[in-house]
């Protein structure tokens, strides 16, 4: 069983790993910015079946800050795209 | 029982991972930054959802067991709010 | 099979590293970074170690990438003139020997340790039962090296003044950052509602579990301002004048507990920062719970930058 979860947190890492190489890429800010959602909807994963494959709780912790910490990552990203236009204008419609 | 339990979180997460699978193929071959946010945000977040199903039986307790519900609401609201963000950013350079 | 995800999950790490290295524009390079970070997280829990894992998710992350965007708006006006600049074969071939030889010197360190490898686990271990405390690395934190500890604020504190210090003269005193709009019907504000209240109580969650589970001040101080920083890029509260009394007190009310708890030490037990063992638990959370507000409110201040406009606007 454990063999069973850490394998699919192997997966798992493998498909957070083509996504990033596909947002990081990506010609446009959108794009980048889709890199954090992809590590708090992935990445989450990744660490409980880690944490519940190599017998720690604490994983389950870990999970509920990186959510946490990755939302609001991703809006502190939007809000610096928003300013960086190149011609100066603001996103004020959010 | 704990037999059963164990095919659960086998299925489950297997399920989870095939979201997984299945949202990252949408990211590559989706043509425009619009359908790929559609494809992470949805996949990923069901991907999440059958994970934290699978891993209900082995959590530590009650607590345990409402913290991993918990984690999935959370990216479920702040991945659904993002995406709308990201969205308007992404319609405003599609137009610029 | 750990090996394959060990494997897979360094490689990762590096290709995202490398890649924030040589992307061209800043922006990018700052997602790179903060996505490096989140991964980091990963490392760590891999290596056992939880309580640096969750440290290094709140601030290798989020927090990080944060003032990295800042910094990075204001040096919008110079990017033109550095993507124009090209550096030489010689400055190339140079940076490449140096970072070649300090990677070198590490990968020594760490192969040539002797084994077993110096430690002090089963010191702590044996002198854990003394601070009641169920997680080694509070007692290290707070009990063992809380010398350290409080340093650290009061370095975090001169950090402070040193942002503020880089207001111009007439500024001194006012709000920090740019008035942040948004819509306040719109999804950004509904967000910014929903999520504090929620990350409050995972941030006061993670300081309670700290005596026995991973977690600690630091971590929770992250979160707490990481909420706070939310609702005031929302618009739905602005940054508090530098100069207001009530923010000076939460400033410095972390340090001052553990300063007056330290001196309390030296006058009823052994020693400055001495706790007798019947209230130790006790009094570690009666420091940890003002450091907390203390550490909130100094990262949000770190974040929010320089004071820009007047007290009274």
């Amino acid at each position: 069983m454990n063999a069973f979860l850490v394998l699919a947190a192997s997966f798992i890492l493998a498909m957070v790993a083509l996504g990033l190489v596909r947002t990081l890429r990506g010609p446009g800010d959108a794009e980048r910015m889709m890199a954090a959602q992809l590590l708090g909807t992935g990445g989450i994963a990744v660490l409980l079946l880690q944490g519940a494959g190599s017998g720690m709780p604490a994983a389950v912790d870990i999970g509920l800050t990186l959510a946490l910490l990755a939302a609001f990552a991703s809006i502190a990203f939007v809000k610096g795209a928003a300013r960086s236009r190149r011609d100066g204008s603001q996103l004020t419609d959010l | 029982m704990r037999v059963a339990l164990d095919l659960w979180t086998i299925v489950a997460v297997s399920a989870g991972a095939f979201f997984f699978l299945a949202g990252t193929v949408g990211l590559l071959r989706f043509p425009d930054a619009l359908t790929r946010l559609h494809a992470l945000t949805k996949a990923d977040n069901l991907g999440l959802g059958l994970a934290v199903l699978g891993l209900l039986p082995r959590a530590a307790g009650l607590l345990g067991a409402l913290k991993l519900v918990s984690i999935w609401l959370l990216v479920l609201l702040a991945s659904a709010t993002v995406s709308q963000l990201i969205a308007r950013v992404a319609r405003r350079e599609d137009s610029a | 099979m750990g090996l394959g995800f060990e494997v897979g999950l360094i490689v990762l790490v590096l290709g995202v590293g490398a890649w924030t290295i040589a992307a061209r524009e800043t922006f990018a390079a700052v997602i790179g970074f903060a996505t490096y970070g989140l991964l980091l997280a990963l490392v760590w829990v891999r290596l056992s170690a939880p309580d640096v894992a969750l440290t290094e998710a709140a601030i290798g992350g989020g927090l990080t990438g944060t003032l990295l965007l800042g910094a990075a708006a204001r040096l919008r006006a110079t990017e033109p003139a550095d993507a124009a600049e090209r550096s030489g074969a010689a400055l190339h071939m140079v940076a490449g020997v140096l970072a070649a030889t300090v990677t070198g010197g590490l990968a020594a360190a760490v192969l040539f340790l002797p084994d077993p490898a110096p430690t002090l686990a089963p010191a702590v271990a044996a002198n854990a039962p003394a601070t009641t405390l169920g997680n080694p690395v509070t007692s290290v934190l707070m009990a063992f090296r809380a010398m350290d500890t409080l340093l650290e604020k009061v370095v975090l504190l001169l950090a402070t003044v040193g942002v503020w210090s880089l207001a111009p003269d007439r500024l001194w005193g006012g709000r920090p950052g740019p008035r942040h709009q948004a819509n306040p019907d719109g999804v950004f504000a509904f967000l910014a509602r929903l999520l504090p209240p929620v990350g409050i109580v995972v941030g006061i969650y993670i300081l309670w579990v700290s005596a026995d589970d991973p977690g600690g001040a630091f971590q929770s101080g992250t979160i707490l301002a990481a909420m706070w920083m939310l609702a005031m890029m929302a618009g739905l509260a602005d940054a508090p004048p530098v100069s207001r009394r009530s923010l000076r007190f939460a400033l410095i009310a972390g340090p001052l507990i553990f300063l007056l708890v330290g001196l309390g030490g030296l006058w009823l037990g052994d020693a400055f920062l001495s706790y007798p063992v019947a209230y130790a638990k006790a009094l570690i959370l009666a420091i940890e719970f003002p450091m907390i507000l203390t550490i909130a409110v100094t990262l949000g201040l770190l974040l929010a930058g320089p004071p820009e406009r007047e007290p009274g606007r």
